[in-house]
């Protein structure tokens, strides 16, 4: 059967009656409410707040109230609009300051799912002894996933077997502790797959628990297995985007143009329950003081609730709010101060033995004012800026320039990997083929090709020899969530470990030498299959030494290594259309060893074509915490006709506790465009941008603005 | 969906077909739950990101801007209907160009490449970028995609794309 959603139309309220219209055969459906919940009516992942199905109250529009199944899915959408939902509406909120302000509690006693705060050194002291104190903020809008595969899974339900679902998804164990919680169900009897995905981005991190949940209550309540799959209109409307946020920033500036210290207040918007938000907003905060020295810094952080459906994962989590806020901000202190936006960089970018804002020590031999002076080179930051500065005087095309120097950590945050405590499994049968066995999900990043390189490399063998176990939680082994850039550094140095385990083995029982290469590999294999029985290695995650983080404070190692990196954006700025074009991108990065170049690179061009729809194209139009422009001819991402050229360059330090040296990239290329291009686009025009995304219109209320200010003044 | 079912007849990737379906029925749901040709992939359901590309007479169309109807008596072809035994030189070259991430894109885009390729046997960047801007991608920022029709269009034959676009079949 074909199962639907009945989701709420107010964004705040109670549920006063529910009627099933006429004109539908509802003998002929099954229907579930919250009361057929066999186990507890609640989304697990972090804090059990947000309901599987509304009961009466009703926190944000779309939230889901009814399942519907029908063996004929053309009838489903005539019955969704046949159930009518009375309401008695309650007050709501919808912007941050509003939440702030507590206009209306809507969540806990103070609408705040959760604060942080870092304080390094002597913050309250360094205002009195600078040349320079300069304040700004900066705003962020929503960002929705599209991915293009919209979310879908099919759940079937037996007494003997428990539950069944398949799913695209990227975290099948969070799946997993959702229906075990939702049903009451023991670990073993609940069983999810992973299917083909096509394209997540954060946006299947959490919500396929939910999805999950409703068709696999329709598949119990039905006795058949029900297939979900929304269409493109639901899918924007109800599932997760990144959080909107705002920045604000105060810099204490010597008057040598050294950095003396910072506030950041950094707020981002959950939405209407809490979901991932304290995990996002943990990244932002972390990384809200980029790649520099902060002798003193402040960043004080909170995730708030609104009447909106919960913002979520989405790569960068957090870290490209507010690296866009940081590195606008740095170009504005810069030229509030009267030194070249690379220059300022140059003077307060992180050195080796220099702590970053949460005393995490630079341990690595990174060289950013390298990366910096390359990346301008690549570019021809510094003729081309000559040159528009005389173009621009005369032409209704304003050009510019603009720099993001950033850094993204990788891996979970903090003590993160410790609690996840990841395991993978490597296997081998008669004929020497290899099994690789992890949770971790291919959607389009290289999973699949990276881990199986890695231990064909391990093992000596042809990348032929080896494959990827089914990802099924019978079957595999969990090795956590797939997210935070974890998967090449994290789990392929598991695979690598689990891989030295199986082969340690084979040398131990005496059948073969390490280094003897395929032939012996496949001979021993044969021979410790059938002497000794089934042959596997695993791999269990040990954190790096000398790592130390603590979590009230918020102090210490907040990642296993970060991956840093320096953009170029070219910018048009039409005077006569307001049209934003980027001409020419540059991405240099410092990511380790490149394992794969080809996917490697494929990852940075990817995710600087979604940070350039984040920057210039993606926006959000809401009402009452509904999204107005939830189709693709409204929302709009970029074309093959608008982007330029992406030119990629990697550096490449080995990191010692990577598989072959290797860090993460995934999310990495998605904190610099947005700062570069709109860092470009102030350079164009000469007047400050401080929110994205930056539509032409927005250009358009600036310019014209300042136009007529020229007149008067004229 | 009112009107009752009728019998639709085309040839889909050169073999004939009947099916029983509402008229107003979209061609991609036909290809894919009829047809049981599930290459060909839903992404939006309006005709804005191209993953349900196909051919029809020869023109590239969005199967589900496409009344079943109105494929009576049509040629279709699918992404099914290009690989043969061994890999058709687009999807060789979207291979080994890193051209597909996720993958849920590629079908129609190779579809839409054999398209442009029929157009400009030899494109250039500009004609590229004209020819897939029906066609999003979310995750390669396309410049792989480029670089595998370049690819292609270097090692494909002209025979190979007759055959392709149907021309060969319907000569037959």
């Amino acid at each position: 059967m074909y199962g639907a959603t009945v989701r709420s139309t107010i964004a705040r309220g109670r549920i006063a009656k529910i009627e099933f219209g006429e004109g539908v055969p509802w003998n002929e459906f099954v229907v579930v409410t919250a009361e057929d919940v066999p186990g507890k009516n609640v989304v697990s992942l972090i804090t059990d707040d947000q309901p599987i199905l509304a009961e009466t109250q009703i926190n944000h529009p779309e939230e889901p109230i009814l399942l519907l199944a029908h063996e004929d899915r053309h009838l489903l959408p005539l019955a969704v609009a046949a159930v009518k939902i009375e309401y008695e509406a309650q007050p709501s909120i919808h912007s941050m300051e509003d939440s702030e302000s507590c206009a209306e509690v809507i969540w806990g006693t103070n609408n705040i799912f959760k604060t942080y705060t870092i304080d390094k050194g002597a913050v309250d002291e360094v205002w009195k002894d600078a040349a320079w104190i300069v304040e700004g903020e900066y705003t962020t809008g929503a960002q929705e996933q599209l991915y293009i595969e919209n979310n879908g899974v099919i759940a079937q339900w037996s007494e003997d077997e428990g539950a069944t679902v398949w799913g695209s998804m990227q975290c099948p164990f969070y799946v997993h502790k959702a229906l075990m919680a939702l049903t009451g169900l023991p670990a073993e009897k609940v069983r999810v797959l992973q299917v083909e995905t096509g394209g997540a981005f954060g946006g299947k991190e959490d919500y396929p628990s939910i999805i999950a949940g409703h068709a696999l209550l329709l598949a119990k309540k039905a006795g058949r297995p029900v297939k979900i799959v929304y269409d493109r209109m639901e899918d924007m409307a109800a599932t997760t985007k990144r959080h909107p946020s705002r920045t604000r920033h105060r810099t204490a500036v010597d008057k040598d143009g050294k950095l003396l210290g910072a506030e950041i207040e950094f707020v981002i918007d959950g939405g209407a329950y809490s979901t991932l938000s304290p995990v996002v907003l943990s990244r932002g905060t972390i990384h809200a003081g980029g790649p520099y020295y902060w002798p003193n810094i402040r960043v004080k952080s909170k995730a708030v609730a609104t009447n909106t459906p919960p913002h979520g994962a989405f790569r960068g989590f957090g870290a490209p709010q507010s690296l866009f806020a940081l590195e606008r901000h740095m170009d504005f202190v810069a030229r509030t101060i009267g030194l070249a936006p690379d220059e300022f960089r140059r003077r307060n970018l992180l050195k080796p033995g220099q702590t970053t804002a949460t005393a995490q020590e630079i341990r690595e031999p990174i060289d950013m004012p390298h990366l910096l002076d390359r990346a301008l080179e690549l570019s021809g930051y510094h003729a081309k800026m000559a040159r528009f500065a005389k173009t621009n005087a005369t032409s209704s095309k304003k050009k510019g320039m603009g720099i993001a120097a950033f850094l993204h950590g990788a891996g979970f945050t903090g003590s993160g990997e410790r609690y996840l405590n990841a395991l993978v499994g490597v296997e081998a049968n008669e004929r020497g083929e290899v099994r690789v066995l992890v949770s971790s999900t291919e959607f389009g990043q290289g999973t699949n090709t990276i881990l199986t390189q890695i231990a064909a490399e391990t093992l000596g063998l042809e990348y032929e020899d080896v494959s990827m176990a089914p990802i099924d939680t019978r079957v595999v082994p969990n090795s956590g969530p797939t997210v935070a850039s974890r998967t090449a550094m994290i789990i392929g140095k598991l695979v690598q470990t689990a891989a030295f385990d199986m082969q340690k083995k084979l040398v131990d029982a005496g059948l073969m030498h390490e280094g003897d290469g395929r032939d012996a590999f496949r001979a021993a294999c044969n021979e410790y299959t059938r002497t000794m029985g089934a042959l596997n290695g695993c791999g269990r995650y040990e954190a790096p030494p000398n790592v130390f983080w603590d979590d009230s404070k918020y102090m210490g190692e907040a990642y296993p290594a970060f991956g840093w990196a320096v953009y170029v954006a070219e910018v048009t700025v039409d005077t006569a259309t307001y049209s934003v074009t980027v001409d020419d991108f540059v991405a240099l990065q410092e990511i380790g060893r490149v394992l794969h170049p080809v996917l490697a690179a494929g990852q940075i061009e990817g995710g600087v074509a979604q940070g350039i729809g984040y920057a210039l194209y993606e926006k959000v139009v809401w009402n009452r915490g509904r999204m107005m422009n939830n189709q693709m001819t409204n929302y709009i991402m970029p074309t093959s006709e608008d982007l330029p050229p992406i030119r990629v360059f990697f550096e490449e330090i080995p990191y010692a506790y990577g598989p072959y040296g290797a860090k993460g990239i995934g999310e990495l290329p998605m904190d610099g465009p947005a700062p570069a291009i709109i860092n470009a686009v102030v350079a164009a025009t000469g007047e400050e941008f401080r929110s994205i995304p930056l539509l032409p219109e927005d250009v358009f209320d600036v310019l014209s603005r300042s136009h007529e200010i020229d007149e008067v003044t004229a | 969906m009112s009107a009752a079912k009728q019998q639709v007849r085309f040839t889909v990737n050169g073999r004939e077909v009947e099916v029983s379906a509402y008229p107003m029925a979209r061609l991609l749901d036909v290809l894919r739950n009829e047809l049981a040709l599930t290459g060909t992939k839903e992404g939006c359901g309006e005709g804005e990101c191209g993953s349900c590309s196909v051919l029809m007479n020869g023109e590239l169309v969005n199967s589900c801007l496409v009344p079943v109807l109105q494929a009576d008596g049509a040629d279709v072809r699918t992404v099914e209907g290009l690989a043969s035994a061994a890999l058709h030189p687009v999807q060789k070259a979207f291979l080994e160009c890193g051209g597909a991430q996720c993958g849920i894109c590629t079908p129609g885009m190779i579809v839409a490449t054999v398209n442009l390729l029929k157009k400009h046997p030899q494109p250039t960047m500009e004609e590229i970028r004209e020819g897939l801007n029906g066609n999003l991608c979310r995750c390669t920022g396309y410049t792989r995609i480029f670089e595998a029709v370049k690819s292609a269009a270097e090692s494909m034959t002209h025979e190979e794309l007759k055959v392709l676009t149907g021309e060969e079949a319907a000569r037959r």
